[in-house]
């Protein structure tokens, strides 16, 4: 995977271009904001650290790529996952915030599913955690409804002529999970090797499984 | 309304930008921007009105700040405009004057509730049936939106074919601006990729797009498939 920061220009709204000043500027304007909540009794200081843990600990792609292992083991879960999928990840414990509305998009030699939220940032949040800052700059957002491919490209995914590209764009509560194909060669591994092999990016859909 | 926000379509941003090991959050202040917004939803409201705060930036702010400046943007912008903050008050990070509110803030117990828990946007439909079924060829209206929509403009006009009923869902353009739930069918709508972007498009592409009742009208127009 490249790393564009080198060969592209610095971008004010990028994290990592932002300046030492601004971000101790920021931190000041919202440890000021947070204190002032708590005084009004908008916010409880618990909770804040409550969801910051829950975030950066219990939710992320581990949780998809579960989802993802179990269909190519069981081919009754992934019927069950393709046809209700909020339902099917309940039984591997997965649900809440951003998650109340799943759909799982399977991929097949002649489909490619990819998703985006041109609008925000909506991202199955029970399965894959916070999305990455690509996910939410306007980079992405923007070309890959019209030009799926060229930014599939910059993934390192190319894709035969023949194979259509949906693109799911999440304008509402619906979220969207791309199952993606089962690589060959695995036949042999189980459902935790198996799970080890799926990222993130294959199941936004900007990426493809590879065999170990 | 037509904002910055609605991206869908432009093609001068540049290359995607990606980060090795990505941290989920890159300072102290973006974990407690989000914990904020979260926390406070008892009294900030639904997803729609934060939403709306961000897509009423000034388009250049927008563009030129970072994600989480977005939400602290939108944090600012509802607990000033539903009253339970001033300018001064956020400057100065003191209480100068408490607004009554009915219970107290949401503790761990319960913010931890609402992430397992989640907040559905269905709605029991009443009986009303859906005006569409999945294979109708539709429209999305093209209409002026001068508030909070989640219809997109590269969308607006377009004929596409109805894939999937999700049942009735809370709709974002009444609930942002406090004018009720509203709920109404809501579909997933493909539509090929030459309808969308031009006559010369020769790709095999597709969107799939969600859209409510009150965006759709039928359409007597087909668009084959390539």
């Amino acid at each position: 995977m490249s790393d564009h920061r080198h060969d592209s220009p610095p971008s004010p709204y990028h994290s990592t271009h932002r300046t030492a000043e601004r971000n101790k500027e920021l931190a000041r304007r919202v440890e000021r904001i947070e204190s002032l909540l708590i005084g009004k009794g908008i916010v409880a200081k618990d909770a804040l650290d409550k969801l910051v843990d829950i975030y950066e600990n219990d939710l992320g792609p581990m949780n998809g790529a579960k989802v993802v292992a179990r269909a190519w083991v069981d081919a009754a879960f992934k019927r069950r996952l393709l046809d209700n999928a909020t339902a099917a990840v309940a039984e591997l414990g997965f649900g809440g915030l951003q998650g109340e509305h799943m759909v799982v998009v399977e991929n097949t030699p002649k489909i490619h599913n990819v998703v985006v939220c041109t609008l925000c940032s909506c991202y199955p949040w029970p399965v894959l955690g916070l999305p990455p800052t690509w996910y939410k700059d306007a980079a992405y957002r923007s070309r890959v409804v019209i030009d799926p491919r060229s930014v599939l490209a910059e993934f390192g995914t190319s894709l035969a002529n023949d194979v259509e590209v949906r693109v799911w764009d999440s304008s509402a509560e619906v979220r969207y999970l791309v199952l993606p194909e089962r690589p060959a060669g695995t036949d042999n591994l189980s459902e935790s090797e198996l799970a080890k092999l799926v990222d993130r990016d294959a199941m936004i859909g900007v990426a493809n499984v590879s065999a170990p | 309304m037509n904002g910055i926000h609605d991206m869908g379509g432009m093609t001068c941003f540049g290359p995607i930008r990606r980060e090795n090991n990505e941290p989920i959050f890159h300072a102290d202040w973006e974990r407690r921007v989000f914990a904020m917004n979260l926390a406070a939803f008892a009294f900030l409201g639904p997803a729609d009105r934060a939403r709306h705060a961000i897509e009423r930036m000034d388009p250049v702010e927008y563009l030129t700040t970072s994600y989480y400046e977005h939400w602290l943007a939108a944090l600012v912008t509802m607990a000033k405009d539903l009253g339970y903050v001033t300018d001064e008050e956020m400057d100065s990070g003191r209480v100068a004057a408490k607004k009554e509110t009915p219970n107290p803030p949401p503790d761990a117990v319960m913010v931890e509730g609402l992430v397992r828990g989640g907040m559905p946007a269905t709605r029991d439909a009443g009986g009303l049936m859906p005006a569409f079924k999945v294979g109708d060829t539709v429209r999305a209206r093209n209409v002026e939106i001068t508030g909070h929509t989640r219809l997109a403009r590269y969308v607006r006009g377009k004929v596409g074919v109805i894939k999937m009923h999700h049942g009735s869902h809370v709709f974002p353009d009444t609930v942002a601006h406090d004018r009720g739930e509203n709920a109404q069918p809501l579909y997933t709508v493909r539509f090929e990729a030459r309808e969308l972007w031009g006559d010369n498009v020769e790709r095999r592409d597709c969107v799939y797009f969600d859209l409510w009742e009150d965006y759709l009208e039928h359409s007597q127009r087909k668009v084959s498939r390539p």
